[in-house]
């Protein structure tokens, strides 16, 4: 038997933190959401700052999907409880739909 | 008792079977070109129109993986509509499903439907709705199951009995605040599958989406139907069955018939008669007859178009 030598239990400390480093979210990052309910995006217009994400929960008993209006992203087809998040990196205004229902339209302003 | 109610062939124990049903289906014949509407349940109507004609069916939005309705979900509900293909006095030809197959585009809402709706043996003619084009490959689910003979997105046509069917698709490459939508492509195919083709062949025209302004502001019309409507102008007879808004609305336009079938799933408002056009969930006991509460006046020719589930339910 082999005892653990203090300074290799450090490095084990030190190697397993860094491994969990980058799952946890980094303090700068912030997640807005915006709620499907009743075939409408809440709020309709949302406003970040760029690097940050937005989380569409769909809580409505219908299967809605989110699509970009320029095509530029699309989320898989989400039912009652799921949700898609998307981070924008660049500065910009972005209009989405329901890609099922595109009488529902949305608007992310990145600044 | 409304005034839908003059036909004497009609009976409480009729408008009982009609409560039963959840699911239905529109039952089209043939006779002298001109397609008619049959309540699936009237079998002695049936029967006697049918008589030299040529039968087929319409189902729509099964929506199969739908299960957001209380105690049934939406393959107990095609499983009973199919239950009443079946005991049809009069095989029909074939059936044509006009979308939403299934809620999801899973594989396994995919091959719950084929096998429901397959143990009729009858053939069927499909266009998808946009429930059945949100894979993730973004409609290769249904066109590896139905896109055999179709082209683009699922689009076909064929001729039976003298008719030609045309399959359209209204539900590909829709636009933020859009409707549904034809596109180019489609539209010259159709021009070109029409051409040189006598303006006394009845037309049959289905598709998922109204071709018509239902309602706008639920997305219940087609932006380009007017260019497809142009093309089929010239012709003596044409009929044009949508699905999509799961409840019967009609109308007819010159020579044209429009006509949207009821769901086998679930329910969804009048327009504007609720804020948004989601699924109606009511309690178990009432889905039945709240699916029978769709009305509408059928005026073509002398021949009442007659789905009678509806007032019936509106009666009891």
């Amino acid at each position: 038997m082999r005892a653990t030598h203090p300074i290799t239990a450090l490095t084990t400390l030190g190697a397993a933190l860094l491994l969990l480093f980058p799952l946890m979210t980094p303090a700068s990052s912030k997640e807005m959401h915006v709620s499907i309910s009743n075939f409408t995006f809440e709020p309709r217009t949302t406003t970040i700052a760029s690097g940050e994400t937005v989380r569409f929960v769909n809580s409505d008993d219908m299967v809605h999907t989110i699509v970009a209006a320029d095509g530029s992203f699309r989320s898989d087809a989400l039912d009652t409880g799921d949700s898609f998040a998307k981070t924008f990196l660049k500065p910009g205004t972005y209009a989405y739909f329901c890609g099922l229902h595109p009488f529902m339209k949305g608007t992310i302003v990145v600044k | 008792m409304g005034k839908e109610r003059e036909n004497a062939g009609l009976t409480r124990r009729h408008a009982l079977e009609c409560m039963a049903w959840a699911g239905t289906g529109v039952l089209w014949t043939v006779s002298g070109g001109i397609p008619k509407s049959l309540s699936l349940l009237d079998a002695a109507e049936a029967a006697e129109v049918s008589q030299g004609g040529m039968t087929f069916l319409q189902i729509s939005d099964s929506h199969v993986g739908f299960d957001k309705e209380k105690e049934v979900t939406a393959v107990d509900t095609l499983t009973e509509a199919i239950g009443k293909v079946k005991t049809l006095p009069v095989k029909p030809a074939f059936m044509i499903h006009t979308g939403d197959i299934t809620h999801l585009s899973k594989d396994g809402e995919f091959d719950d439907a084929a096998r429901i709706i397959g143990s009729t043996g009858l053939d069927v003619g499909y266009v998808p709705g946009e429930h059945d084009l949100i894979d993730p490959g973004q409609g290769k689910a249904y066109l590896a199951r139905y896109g055999k003979g179709t082209l683009g997105a699922g689009w076909h046509s064929f001729d039976h009995g003298g008719v030609h069917f045309i399959g359209l698709v209204n539900v590909v490459d829709l636009k933020a605040g859009g409707l549904g939508n034809l596109g180019a492509e489609q539209l010259a195919w159709l021009k070109n599958d029409l051409e040189g083709r006598s303006a006394s062949t009845p037309i049959v025209v289905f598709a998922h989406i109204p071709l018509w302004a239902v309602y706008p502001k639920w997305g219940w019309g087609t932006d380009d139907a007017a260019q497809a409507l142009a093309l089929l102008k010239r012709f003596g007879s044409v009929t044009v069955l949508n699905g999509h808004i799961h409840q019967i609305v009609q109308k007819v336009e010159g020579n044209m018939t429009f006509h949207t079938a009821r769901s086998t799933a679930f329910p969804q408002p009048r327009p504007g008669t609720a804020e948004k056009p989601g699924p109606m969930i009511v309690p178990a006991d009432q889905l039945r007859s709240m699916l029978g509460l769709t009305s509408v006046d059928f005026t073509v020719g002398k021949e009442r178009l007659a789905i009678t589930d509806t007032s019936l339910a509106r009666d009891v």
